[in-house]
């Protein structure tokens, strides 16, 4: 009993410090300003005390924690840890500042290098016994070259690095029809001027990039496709990607005037970082850092009135990179 | 004998009533001559190319816009325009709520339009809302309806508006606003939608300071202006020592 | 407590000490620890409150390893938290929003690790300003500073990746867009994609247990070993200081004792970190993913913006004017690749860069110990201070549309005068602080020959 309460004494002094003693030891330093930790009784009380306060917002913490019906439990936890901390701080701090000997000591920087060390090395390193040194670390750099090389190799399988035929597949291809969220297909006459609608391509995967549409419907007297997107308008019903063509953020804001001689004209808008796209003019940028015009996907109307893609999209989804000019999309 | 005593007592209710709503009529154009016809036009025709006092007078027909569309613009302030040429915003409401009534029904008598709405919210599933904002709202007036940005306008955040203004704003499409009919968004999803820009209003913040609803922009400002400027102070107090300038 | 504690304390202590050596033979080196000196300086601390702040990370980080699903498989949401009731999401987010509405003290725990992430950042970054305008990383200091820089551009990752495997709408967002700045780099940006995604964007359904072990083992293995590499070579060559009096030099170093003095400074710090992380993980909401509801390829949201760490790549993104450069049909660098990975290249391969280049046109040379105070190093503050600048100002540009929102002031003009700024400003940045250090210099040694000359008088007088 004598033995765990000096232990707990013993473990309390190496946290707290103690007076130096006067007596040098052999091979220790003179100090050159030693100040003498100041006797300060009060100053012990109040870490003391604060400890204890900082015990208390433990306990509480775990009583919390326990306490199912309490309302905005994850505020009291985290006072009650945050002020434990808190109190915790403060305790250390009187410490560092008023229970610890505050000595301001002097001591030699280690030396800039050691010569003779470094010449001893390298003598050993010479001394080796090799003839041919300049051709042994050459096939020495070659096979950990080429060691190198081949343990990095099975990296190439994370993904299709070499053949990125992938990044021009879409799921679109002529008659596929245009469906909502719940996989209804869209009817032509259910898409009004002035809104925007979200379609994917019928049995595909909603998340791949290629597979969102954006559908819009402009009166055919505004519309002014380039040539190569000549016909690709259902009566006035128009569909892009919904992937902005600069980082692949889904374009989720139309814009519509509501008052032509006035407003700005319709538009597509990506969230990021503002690229614009027109409609009109086949998804032409009009603002913003996009590269590359918004992939467009050429429509027709089915016997039943439904909506279907005509063919594939112009031109490859998504963000721009080295060969998204290279080719047309594929299905 | 009784049913004659019906017939007056109906004729006393009703005619007074009738009168009232001509009256709103009337006394509506004469607001509407007022405060409305520089842009609108006679009769609600719409003006293009108009100029007045030096300024552009320009504005949309109102034809068949129904009481919907003047309840909502005279009740957030949207008309009369706050500057001319500007984007309209949610501003002063110039009128009272009698002369906003004249106005609604001199507008809606200006051809069949839809009447104001009575949305239920209650009726709604709010994580229906969720779900239809983050389709057709979130782009613009983000996630929990605090507002966005487009290039040619600013989307407003929805704290101040009211179900009937939420309602009426998705069938209109103020502005650059798309416009939803009945057909693209039912009425029982505009409840759904109108229960979750209420609820966006006070959402969850089980967390804790809500510091704005709009992620990482605020965060970056508590971790610099509160945690590193207090983390900082405890260096400078750990750093010096007493007894030392 | 009866008896002469003291002496009761005196002999437990060195029986402690005498095991611990008869075991491991470490009682020169734990004396020589021991009495390890640390310079007084409060900027010193900086550094280590990015390390407790690492500590933080590691140890609620693993708790919330014991929640998470790294699965991006699809499931339909039955939970307490009505407004997601019924809708599709993946195991992924689904674990983090069970983390944050059902796991008791489990929010806590997930907003105190992920403040410790955005503290951690400010923390090192504000050592990092202290190092380099001290001029603390010169010889033989590169390696310690090297390992640093590294330290940083680990963690920048590390903290992108930490909230995208929330999988919410908003860290989805992100993550669509650090795979447009992957397939922005010329000649192998779709190839690098490809890798790392496992194909086109969002990836096969490895791409999440991929960021998961880079992000709860990889990066963190790698952290603690430079951590305690850059640690090592500090204490090898010794902390530098500043000369505050005469007794400093290059030769001898002034600082108090690891123990019994600098022990307490450094455990109060890191209750003081601890403390400021609770805090904040209780009382001030970060990264609600309930409200921003999960990922989808086709939803996006208004006002997205990434963890402030990352605030200057997308102002970059957003000034930077609509252009991809093609050659012919081959497209060599698309729009992205300027902001998203230019810009942090040419700041880091400067930082790198930075001890070479002051050698080599700067005229730096020797081997220091002491350091400069940044109006002592004029060239150089001006020159650090030109970049921050910069940097701050990409910063400031990826606010433009929440000012326009909140302010009314046009966002296209405000992009127009980021333009300008950008290459402008800079230059009238390292004008100034140049002009600043030459003042404050020139006003010390006025400050100087007036005491002496007033010295002078008094003795003649």
């Amino acid at each position: 009993m004598g033995r765990a309460r000096a232990f707990l004494v013993a473990a309390a002094v190496l946290l707290v410090g103690r007076r130096r003693k006067r007596r040098l030891r052999p091979g220790e330093r003179e100090p050159i300003v030693a100040v003498p930790a100041p006797k300060s009784p009060d100053a012990e009380l109040v870490a003391i005390g604060l400890l204890f306060a900082a015990a208390a917002c433990g306990i509480a913490f775990v009583v919390i924690y326990v306490l199912d019906r309490l309302p905005a439990q994850t505020q009291l936890l985290g006072l009650a840890l945050g002020l434990a901390f808190v109190f915790l701080t403060a305790a250390l701090t009187v410490t560092a500042k008023w229970l610890v000997p505050n000595e301001e000591l002097e001591d030699d920087y280690p030396e800039h290098e050691h010569p003779e060390e470094q010449e001893r090395i390298a003598q050993v390193v010479e001394e080796s016994g090799l003839t041919r040194r300049k051709l042994f670390a050459l096939a020495l750099g070659a096979a950990g070259g080429s060691i190198g090389l081949a343990l990095l190799t099975p990296v190439a399988s994370l993904g299709p690095a070499l053949h990125l035929a992938r990044f021009y597949l879409t799921p679109w291809r002529r008659g596929t029809r245009l469906v909502n969220e719940q996989g209804e297909p869209y009817r032509a006459d259910e898409i009004e001027e002035g809104s925007f609608y979200t379609a994917f391509a019928e049995g595909a995967d909603k998340e791949g990039l290629a597979s969102s549409i954006v559908v819009v419907r402009l009166p055919r007297n505004e519309l002014e496709l380039p040539p190569e997107n000549a016909g690709f308008d259902a009566r006035g019903i128009l569909a892009f990607s919904k992937i902005c063509t600069h980082a692949g953020c889904a374009i989720a804001l139309y814009r519509k005037p509501m008052f032509a001689p006035t407003d700005p004209q319709p538009a597509l808008i990506c969230p990021c970082h503002y690229s614009t796209f027109e409609p009109a003019t086949g998804g032409k940028v009009i603002f913003g850092p996009a590269g590359r015009k918004l992939p467009m996907l050429p429509l027709t109307i089915d016997a039943q009135g439904f909506l279907r893609a005509k063919g594939n999209f112009d031109s490859p989804v998504g963000p721009s990179w080295w060969g998204v000019r290279m080719k047309k999309p594929t299905s | 004998m009784r049913r004659l005593f019906a017939l007056a007592l109906a004729a006393l209710v009703i005619v007074p009533a009738a009168r009232a709503q001509t009256g709103d009529v009337t006394r509506g154009r004469h607001l509407y001559g007022q405060y409305c016809i520089a842009c609108h036009g006679a009769n609600g025709m719409g003006v293009i190319g108009g100029r007045s006092e030096g300024q552009k007078r320009e504005g949309p027909p109102l034809a068949g816009v129904g009481a919907l569309a003047a309840d909502f613009y005279l009740r957030t302030g949207y008309m009369p325009l706050h500057e001319v040429g500007k984007e309209p915003r949610r501003s002063r409401v110039l009128f009272s709520e009698d002369e906003i009534r004249a106005l609604v029904a001199y507008v809606a008598s200006l051809g069949h339009g839809p009447p104001v709405p009575k949305p239920r919210p209650e009726r709604g599933s709010i994580s229906e809302g969720l779900k239809l904002f983050t389709d057709h709202c979130a782009g613009c007036h983000q996630i929990v309806a605090q507002g966005g940005f487009l290039t040619g306008g600013v989307a407003p955040p929805l704290d101040r508006a009211t179900p009937t203004q939420v309602a009426e704003a998705i069938r209109i499409g103020p502005y650059l606003m798309p416009r939803f009919s009945p057909r693209q968004i039912t009425p029982a999803q505009v409840n759904s939608i109108v229960r979750y820009v209420e609820y966006a209003k006070n959402p969850d913040d089980r967390g804790g300071w809500a510091i704005g609803h709009i992620g990482p922009v605020p965060e970056g400002l508590v971790t610099w202006f509160l945690a590193a400027t207090a983390l900082v102070g405890v260096c400078l107090v750990l750093g010096k020592r007493l007894g030392r300038g | 407590m009866v008896g002469r504690p003291d002496e009761e304390a005196d002999v437990v202590i060195r029986a402690i000490v005498r095991f611990l050596d008869q075991r491991t033979g470490t009682a020169p080196f734990l004396r020589k620890t021991l009495r390890y000196l640390f310079p007084d300086h409060w900027s010193f601390l900086l550094g280590e409150v990015a390390l407790y702040a690492f500590v933080v990370l590691v140890g609620t980080g693993i708790y919330l390893t014991l929640f998470y699903e790294d699965s991006t498989a699809k499931v339909v949401y039955h939970g307490p938290y009505q407004p997601l009731q019924g809708q599709e999401m993946t195991h992924a987010y689904r674990s983090v929003l069970d983390l944050s509405t059902t796991v008791k003290a489990g929010l806590l725990i997930r907003q105190t690790h992920h403040w410790a992430a955005n503290v951690f950042m400010a923390a090192i970054v504000l050592h990092l300003l202290r190092v380099f305008f001290t001029g603390a990383y010169r010889k033989p200091r590169e390696l310690t500073y090297w390992i640093g820089l590294t330290m940083l551009v680990t963690s920048l990752l590390e903290g992108y990746l930490g909230y995208s495997l929330a999988d919410d709408l908003l860290s989805g967002m992100g993550l669509a867009i650090g795979y447009a700045v992957a397939m922005s780099i010329p000649f192998v940006g779709a190839n690098l994609a490809a890798l790392i995604w496992g194909g086109p964007f969002p990836g096969s359904h490895d791409f999440f247990p991929r960021m998961y072990i880079v992000h709860v083992f990889l990066i963190p293995a790698l952290l603690a070993t430079l951590l305690a590499v850059h640690l090592a070579l500090v204490a090898l060559k010794h902390h530098t200081q500043f000369r505050q009096s005469r007794r400093e030099s290059e030769r001898k170093l002034v600082g108090v004792p690891t123990f019994p003095a600098q022990t307490p400074r450094s455990l109060g710090l890191f209750a003081a970190v601890v403390a400021v992380l609770f805090l904040l993980g209780g009382l001030v909401q970060i990264n609600p993913i309930w409200l921003w509801g999960p990922y989808h390829t086709y939803s996006a949201t208004n006002g997205a913006q990434p963890d402030w760490y990352l605030g200057w790549l997308i102002g970059a993104l957003r000034i930077v004017p609509g252009f991809d450069v093609v050659i012919g049909n081959y497209t060599l660098v698309p729009n992205p690749f300027w902001g998203g990975a230019l810009l942090p290249l040419v700041f880091f391969g400067f930082l790198y860069l930075w001890p070479w280049l002051e050698r080599r046109f700067l005229g730096e040379r020797g081997y220091h110990n002491l350091l400069d105070r940044p109006r002592d190093a004029p060239l150089r503050t001006a020159i650090g201070y030109a970049v921050a600048t910069e940097v701050f100002l990409v910063f400031l540009a990826g606010s433009a549309d929440r000012v326009d929102v909140l302010f009314g002031l046009p966002y296209i003009p405000q992009i127009w005068a980021y333009r300008v700024l950008v290459i402008v400003g800079p230059f009238i940045a390292a004008l100034l602080a140049y002009r600043v250090c030459v003042e404050l210099q020139r006003g010390e040694r006025v400050e100087r020959e007036r005491s002496r000359a007033e010295l002078a008088a008094r003795s003649r007088a």
